[in-house]
This record gives C-alpha cells, sequence and structure tokens, in this order.
C-alpha cells in the first residue's frame, strides 16, 4: 500500500469521474444516464476512502462519509427509477432526446 | 515494484476499462452488467486499501441493490436486447473534448500538489466494523450519530417520493 | 383715466371678445354671440373715434393734441436681448395710425353689425364672431404697434386670422385649398419681411421703429453694403416683399382671388379695406426711410404700377362677381402703392380712407346680391334693379365712386393719386390714367350685367335691418369721405402740408373713365351677343386675361416641378430609405443575433449539462491558473 502513491489513486478517481461525465453528456438513454451518475459518485467515494487511508489513518471520517454517500445513492438511484418510469409513461420512450420541450 | 502495487494496476485497469464499457456500450443489458464490474472493481480497491467494512457496503448496496434495481427498470421500460440509438454527432466530440480537457486539468493540478508525508507509519484506530458502529452511534465531538439519524429521515423521505412519483393516477369513472 | 388706457381698450375689447366667444360661445351664448361681438367692437369703435377727434381736433394739454412728433404712449418692455436690442410692446399714436384705427373699427363694426343678418343660422355663428374679433384686434394691434419685431407678430396673427376665416366653411374643399394658398404665400413673403427686419435692426441696433428712422438717416451712420448695395435698402426692399404678400402685388398676389372662399362680409372686412391695406400701411410707417432711398422706392413704384394695370386688365375677363371685385382691390391697392412710389404719401393714406368705404360697400352688396341669386356667376344676375332698390342705389354710388367720378370721394383720392405720379414718372401717369379707364370699364360692366341687361320685373324684396344699416351708412361715407382735408392733417413727417388746389389736370381721367363706363353701358346695358363679338375680335389677348395670365399655372410648376422633384423626392427618399432603413437594420441584426442566440436553450438536459461544466472549467481556470 504505501507504495502506490495517493497521487495515482486520485488519478485513478480523477478519470473514472470523467469517463461518468461523458457518459452522462453523452447518453441518449435514461437509464444509462443514472449508470454515469454512479460512475461519478463512486469516484468521489474512492477519494474520500484514500484520503482517509493516506492522510488520517488514525480517523475514520472517511469511511463515514462514503457510507453516507453510499446511502444517498441508493435513494437517489430509487427516486431516479420512479422518475423514469413516470416518465415512460407520458413519452413512451425514455430517450432523452424526447424530453426537449422546454426549449425556445 | 510489488506486489500490492501491481494488485492496484490491475484493480484500476479493470475499474476503468468496464466503465468505459459501460458508458459507450450499445445494448443496455451489457450496459448494466459492465457497470456491475465497475463497481465489483472499486471493492476490490476498497479490499486492497484494507477498508473491509466499506468495500462490504459497497458490494451489499451497489452491486446487490443498486445494480439489481437498474435491471429492473430496464426490463419495466424497453426491450433490453434492443440496440441504444448513437450518440448525437456534435455534442459526442464536444463532451469527449470537455472530458480530456477536464482530465488533463485535473491531472495537472493533482501533480503539483505536495501531499504531506504518507503517514504510513502512523498507525491508529483500525477501521474494524466495532470501532465504526461505535463512533456512527457516539455522541462526542467525532460522533455521526446526528447525520445517522437525518439519513434514516432521508431514506424515508425517499421511499414515499418514489412511490408519489411512481404511482399510477386512477382512471376517471365517466 | 388716462388716455393711455383708452388706447390700450381700443385692442383690447375685440380681443376679450373672441377669448370669450372662442371658450364658451358654442355652448353658452350661441346667438347672442353676434350682439356681444357687435357690442365690444361698438366701444372699440366709440374710443377710436374720441382719440381721432383728441388727436386731430383737440386742443388743451390733457387731451391728445397733434404734435409734431409722433407720440409713443406706451413702452413695456418685454424680451430685451441686449442692452440695446430689445422686443418691446408699444402704441404709437401719429396721424396715420389714429387714421387707421378709424378705419379698422369703423369697418368691422359695419361688418359686424351686417354678419348678424348674413350669417344668420350659421351652425358656427359664435365661432364666427370669435375669428372677426380676434381679426380685429391683430390688425388694431398692428396699426398701433411702435416695435418692428411687434409688427411682426401682429402681421403674422392678422395672417393667422385670415386663414381661419377663408377656411371658415371648412368641409368645402375649395375653402380649405385657398386658406392654406394664402396662408403658405403671404408666409412665403414674410420671410422676406422677417429677414429684412432682421436687418434693419442689426443696423440700426433697435427696433423701436421711431429710433430706427432716426439713426439710419443720420448723416454719420456708416453705411454697410452687400453686393455693392447699401444694407439698408436691402432691408427695406426685404420689408417691402413682405408688404407686397400681405398686399397682393405682382407676383404675389395668387392668393387674394381663391381668398374669395370665404364669407362676403369676411371678404369685405379682410379683403378689401383692411387686411391687404398693411403692406401699404407698412410702406407708409417706414416712409422716412423709404423716401430717403430712390431705388428702392422705385420698385414700389413700378411693382404698385405694374399690379394696378394687370389686375384691371384681368378683372375685364371674370365672370365671378367676388372674383371681379377681388381684382379691383388689387389694381386699388396697386394704385395706394405707386403712390407711394411717387412721394404721394397723402395720397395714399387718402386713397386707402375712401378705398376702405366703398369696397366695403361693394362686398356687402355683392353677399346681398349673393343671397339673393343663389350664385356668384354674373350669367345667372341680370334685371335685378327692380328686386333690390337699396342695394341697387348702393352698389350704383359704389361703382361710380370707384370710377373717379366727382363729387364722390373716389374722384378726390385718384386725383391727389395722378398729380403725384405725373410729377415722379410720367410712364406711371400714363399707366394710371388707362388703368382708371379700365376701372370705370369692369365696374359698370359688373353694374351692369347685375342690375340690368335682363328685364327688370319683381317685387322689391326688403332687406333685413341688420343688413340695410350697414350699406347706407357706408354710402354715405362713399359720398362724404372725400370732403375730409386729408393733406391738412397728414404729412409724412407730421408737419402741416399745404393743401393741393384741384388742377385741371382733373380733366382727363373723368373724361377717359365717362369713356369706359359709356363702352360698358353699349355693351352690357341690353342683353346681346356685342360682348362675345369684342370677345373674339381679341381673342389672343382675351384668353390670355381670362386665364389670368397663365401665373398660377408657372406657380404649379415651379413648386410641383422644381421644388417637389429637387428637393421634396431627395428628402422622402433619404426618409424612407436612410433614416428608416437605418433603424430597420438595426432591429434587423438584434432580430437575427437574437435567433441565433436562443438555440442555446435547447430544452435538452445535456446540453446544460455540458454549459454548466463548461463554465465550471473556466472559472477553475481562472481562479487556478491566472488569480494565484
Amino acid at each position: 500500500m504505501s507504495q502506490v502513491p495517493l497521487t495515482h489513486i486520485l488519478i485513478v478517481s480523477a478519470a473514472l469521474f470523467f469517463i461518468g461525465m461523458y457518459g452522462l453528456l453523452t447518453r441518449r438513454n435514461l437509464i444509462t444516464m443514472l449508470m454515469s451518475v454512479e460512475l461519478l459518485l463512486n469516484s468521489a467515494n474512492i477519494n474520500f476512502v484514500a484520503f482517509n487511508r493516506y492522510l488520517y489513518p488514525d480517523r475514520l471520517d472517511g469511511v463515514f462519509f462514503s457510507l453516507f454517500i453510499v446511502a444517498i445513492a441508493a435513494a437517489e438511484a430509487a427516486v431516479a427509477i420512479a422518475i423514469i418510469i413516470n416518465l415512460y409513461r407520458n413519452f413512451k420512450s425514455i430517450d432523452v432526446e424526447a424530453t426537449d420541450e422546454m426549449k425556445f | 515494484m510489488s506486489a500490492s502495487a501491481v494488485v492496484f494496476y490491475i484493480l484500476s485497469l479493470v475499474i476503468l476499462a468496464s466503465a468505459l464499457l459501460a458508458v459507450t456500450s450499445r445494448k443496455i443489458f451489457r450496459s448494466a452488467i459492465w457497470l456491475l464490474f465497475s463497481l465489483t472493481g472499486i471493492a476490490g480497491l476498497y479490499f486492497w486499501l484494507q477498508m473491509e467494512f466499506v468495500a462490504a457496503v459497497q458490494i451489499v448496496v451497489y452491486v446487490g441493490g443498486i445494480v439489481v434495481l437498474i435491471i429492473f427498470s430496464i426490463f419495466l421500460t424497453q426491450q433490453s436486447g434492443k440496440d441504444l440509438p448513437a450518440p448525437v454527432r456534435g455534442r459526442a466530440f464536444f463532451s469527449i473534448l470537455a472530458a480530456c480537457a477536464g482530465f488533463v486539468l485535473t491531472c495537472l493540478m493533482l501533480m503539483r500538489y505536495a501531499f504531506p508525508a504518507s503517514a504510513g507509519n502512523r498507525e491508529g484506530t483500525a477501521a474494524s466494523v466495532g470501532n465504526i458502529g461505535a463512533q456512527l452511534l457516539s455522541t462526542s465531538e467525532h460522533g455521526y450519530v446526528l447525520p445517522f439519524e437525518v439519513i434514516s429521515i432521508l431514506l424515508l423521505a425517499a421511499m414515499i417520493g418514489c412511490i408519489v412519483i411512481a404511482m399510477k393516477t386512477k382512471p376517471e369513472n365517466k | 383715466m388716462p388716455n393711455s388706457a383708452y388706447i390700450v381698450l381700443i385692442v383690447l375689447l375685440p380681443l376679450a371678445g373672441f377669448v370669450l366667444l372662442g371658450l364658451f360661445g358654442r355652448k353658452y351664448f350661441r346667438s347672442f354671440a353676434g350682439l356681444i361681438g357687435t357690442g365690444l367692437v361698438l366701444i372699440s369703435t366709440g374710443l377710436a373715434l374720441w382719440v381721432a377727434y383728441q388727436f386731430f381736433f383737440g386742443t388743451g394739454n390733457t387731451a391728445l393734441a397733434f404734435r409734431s412728433h409722433p407720440l409713443i404712449m406706451l413702452k413695456a418692455n418685454w424680451l430685451p436681448f441686449s442692452p440695446h436690442l430689445s422686443i418691446d410692446l408699444s402704441a404709437i399714436i401719429d396721424p396715420i395710425s389714429v387714421m387707421m384705427i378709424v378705419v379698422v373699427s369703423f369697418i368691422s363694426l359695419m361688418v359686424h353689425i351686417f354678419s348678424l343678418g348674413y350669417m344668420k343660422g350659421e351652425e358656427r355663428f359664435a365661432t364666427y364672431y370669435a375669428f372677426l374679433g380676434l381679426f380685429t384686434f391683430s390688425m388694431l394691434g398692428l396699426v398701433l404697434s411702435g416695435n418692428l419685431f411687434e409688427t411682426y407678430i401682429f402681421w403674422e396673427l392678422v395672417g393667422c386670422s385670415s386663414f381661419l376665416l377663408i377656411g371658415y366653411y371648412y368641409d368645402r374643399p375649395t375653402a380649405v385649398a385657398a386658406a392654406k394658398k394664402a396662408f403658405i404665400v403671404t408666409r412665403f413673403a414674410d420671410l422676406g419681411f422677417l429677414v429684412g427686419i432682421l436687418i434693419l435692426s442689426f443696423q440700426a441696433k433697435t427696433l423701436d421703429i421711431g429710433s430706427l428712422s432716426v439713426k439710419l438717416l443720420d448723416p454719420g451712420f456708416a453705411r454697410a453694403s452687400f453686393l455693392g448695395i447699401s444694407l439698408v435698402s436691402w432691408g427695406l426692399a426685404l420689408v417691402f416683399v413682405g408688404g407686397a404678400g400681405k398686399s397682393a402685388m405682382f407676383p404675389l398676389h395668387i392668393w387674394l382671388p381663391d381668398a374669395m372662399e370665404g364669407p362676403t362680409p369676411v371678404s369685405a372686412l379682410i379683403h378689401a379695406a383692411t387686411m391687404v391695406v398693411a403692406g401699404v400701411y407698412l410702406v407708409a410707417r417706414l416712409f422716412l426711410l423709404y423716401s430717403a432711398d430712390p431705388a428702392v422706392l422705385q420698385i414700389v413704384l413700378y411693382v404698385g404700377a405694374l399690379s394696378a394695370l394687370l389686375a384691371a386688365i384681368i378683372a375685364c375677363t371674370q365672370t365671378d362677381i367676388k372674383r371681379v371685385l377681388a381684382y379691383s382691390t388689387m389694381s386699388q391697392i396697386g394704385y395706394m402703392m405707386f403712390a407711394l412710389g411717387s412721394y404721394g404719401y397723402t395720397a395714399s393714406m387718402f386713397h386707402l380712407f375712401t378705398h376702405a368705404f366703398f369696397k366695403a360697400l361693394l362686398f356687402l352688396c355683392a353677399g346681398v346680391i349673393i343671397h339673393q341669386v343663389h350664385s356668384n356667376e354674373m350669367g345667372n344676375m341680370g334685371g335685378l334693379r327692380k328686386t333690390m332698390p337699396l342695394t341697387h342705389d348702393c352698389f350704383l354710388i359704389a361703382c361710380l365712386a370707384i370710377s373717379g367720378m366727382p363729387p364722390f370721394s373716389g374722384f378726390y383720392s385718384k386725383e391727389e393719386i395722378l398729380l403725384a405720379a405725373w410729377h415722379a414718372n410720367k410712364l406711371v401717369y400714363g399707366i394710371g390714367l388707362f388703368t382708371s379707364g379700365l376701372t370705370a370699364f369692369y365696374m359698370f360692366r359688373l353694374y351692369f350685367s347685375v342690375f340690368w341687361n335682363k328685364p327688370a320685373e319683381g317685387h322689391p324684396h326688403r332687406l333685413p335691418l341688420v343688413e340695410s344699416i350697414p350699406l347706407v351708412i357706408l354710402a354715405l361715407g362713399a359720398l362724404f369721405a372725400g370732403f375730409v382735408p386729408f393733406s391738412r392733417l397728414m404729412s409724412p413727417d407730421g408737419g402741416q402740408e399745404a393743401g393741393s388746389a384741384f388742377s385741371n389736370m382733373a380733366i382727363v381721367p373723368v373724361s377717359v373713365a365717362l369713356l369706359g363706363i359709356g363702352i360698358a353701358a353699349y355693351l352690357y346695358r341690353r342683353e346681346s351677343n356685342r360682348p362675345e363679338r369684342v370677345a373674339a375680335a381679341i381673342r389672343g389677348v382675351y384668353l390670355f386675361a381670362y386665364h389670368k395670365f397663365y401665373i398660377d399655372e408657372v406657380y404649379t410648376f415651379i413648386t410641383k416641378k422644381v421644388i417637389f422633384n429637387s428637393i421634396g423626392r431627395p428628402a422622402a427618399w433619404i426618409d424612407r430609405n436612410v433614416v428608416d432603413g437605418l433603424m430597420n437594420g438595426l432591429a434587423a441584426v438584434t432580430a437575427w443575433v437574437s435567433a441565433r442566440i436562443k438555440r442555446f436553450q435547447s430544452g435538452k438536459v445535456q446540453d446544460y449539462a455540458l454549459y454548466f461544466f463548461l463554465g465550471i472549467a473556466g472559472l477553475a481556470v481562472l481562479f487556478i491558473y491566472i488569480y494565484t
């Protein structure tokens, strides 16, 4: 563990973050957008845990943060699914390109 | 290059490759499965960091809960065998550009910053389940009982919200 | 009451009439409006006559005794521009201004009384009297003003009242067009007037009429010149242009015949007796300056003579009774002008005085005739001497007066004019002589065509009292006004002039006039085709005169082809394309930019997320790299 510098882990999590961001901006399907959001949240989680492990090994704050993030992510995913189902009922499709009624 | 370093790099490769496939796959079910692999890889990373409890929670909640939920919603809303439509040309280009630019920016900042010397020598509280539980419910200075309670209310609210949003409206009796 | 107050009252009473009747007449006074207007002008006339009596015949220190200098009664400093130049409101009392206030108020009173009967039943009766009041106020102010700019102000007011009264029947397009024409032509002339005022006041450093003359005639006065002609001459010539416009001198006369579209009493008041003589009055007011400048006076002389001749020729061919009288007015004013041009100050003023009476009388009689026959054309009249005996008598008296038959008033004034012309310029004397023959001819052509020509039958038609009384009074004036000893009362410098005795030269114009009357009788007394044969014999000249020498057509050509095309069209093009184009272009550009920008709001969440991220990235770069 001490052989891998903290920076490397942070780079991995940053890469994960931007992969998730790419997916969020590009994917046309609402469910795949949700999956990208999970990736974003996970990258933040990795950050917390890594900082806790490397910089503050005598404390547990990072652990708690990551636990709470997981809980909130779960709640948010549930709500998102509910919205997707509602949207599907109204538009008969979950293509996000179809939901552009609030335009100019 | 010690063995743990090798393990770390393999794990990172798995995580990133799966994530990449998750966001680019044309079939939605496969995308969900790639996400599953990515999340499992992240759990492996936590194990490598010796945060076993977090890894377990990751597997139980994320992999076992959220991905399953996603697969349910895939089944509820469409044919899972069908191909997803291709992304919009212009937007894909700009998104790749933005993502790469952001990644480069972040890496630059990370390289520049000198983190304080690795305190690997400092041994503190082990992240054991007992310790986590005690601190989670303690009311002392580093206790997290208040966020714990708030989270439970949040989960309740989320549950009610989901039910309300996804409820079918009663058909009108003419 | 101090004497000065009376003078102001003379001017302000008709103004009060205007304000009162203009604001409240339609609703509250209605048929009383005529009585109110007439009453106020009656008081004004009484005061004017009293002032005149005091001025000419009064003795003692309290009265306005006749002095050798014009008396500036009041001076109210109004708009001071600099220590020397200020527009004051002052009243000047000298022989001609006193005579003018008598003439203006008296004729106005006659017209007010006549209109009580003539305009009875009109819907806008009160408005009519309001406008008459405005006109009387403006004209009285004009003749009394002692400051050149104050004259200009009242000049414009008179023009405005004329416009309102000519266009009184505003639902008639011809009346509206005539009012516009009168206003535009006189306004155009007033441009010259204004420039002349500015030149003269700048040279003399004062606008006050009395001191203006003194300063400019001072031998020590330094004379500036422009293009070889002294600036004072330029100023006087331009002021004369303004006067020529208002007095309908050639070539600015085109508005006067058209102005006959107004009601006939208005024509009697404004376009016969008072407003049109304003130009003559102006030259007389500044006569000290004009008489010192022979060159400009020559212009006055020839313009007056030419107008007199031209108008008389045209009048011989016209068939509308009011048009004949309009051209006759122009001709007589030409007489007054060339009298001034021949240094015949007294003669000119005398003719102005007598002309007011018989011309107003002619117009009022014409009004009665028009009401009787319901038409203006001479062809529809004839043989009316049995049906309107009083009108016939008055008309005859006026015709004899205007033709210069002794012992009527016109004889005396015309004699004096021709005498002055003989001493000044023989050619102008010849023109004046020939014109008086033509005057007699066309006036009696009119007389015979209206009252003879056709068989006379019918019962006498009684005129209402309000119409017949002014006719009788004016006829008395036309008869006896010639006996006023004018030359004893006024002269250019305020002193007394020796009265001119009758010379044997009087025989010549009288015989020429008799010849004219005779020819008119021969052609028109009985119905025949003699006039047509004569007209056919001199066909070219006849047509030219009948179409008023095509002067109107020349004006139309100049305005339409020259002015409209060279100034109007380019200006309109610039307005449409450059000015509007600029505005429309700006709007179009804005709309285009807006249309491009609004595409940002595409309604797609992922676009918004991208913009969001770009913003954050930008801010991050800004704060991390640039500001630290």
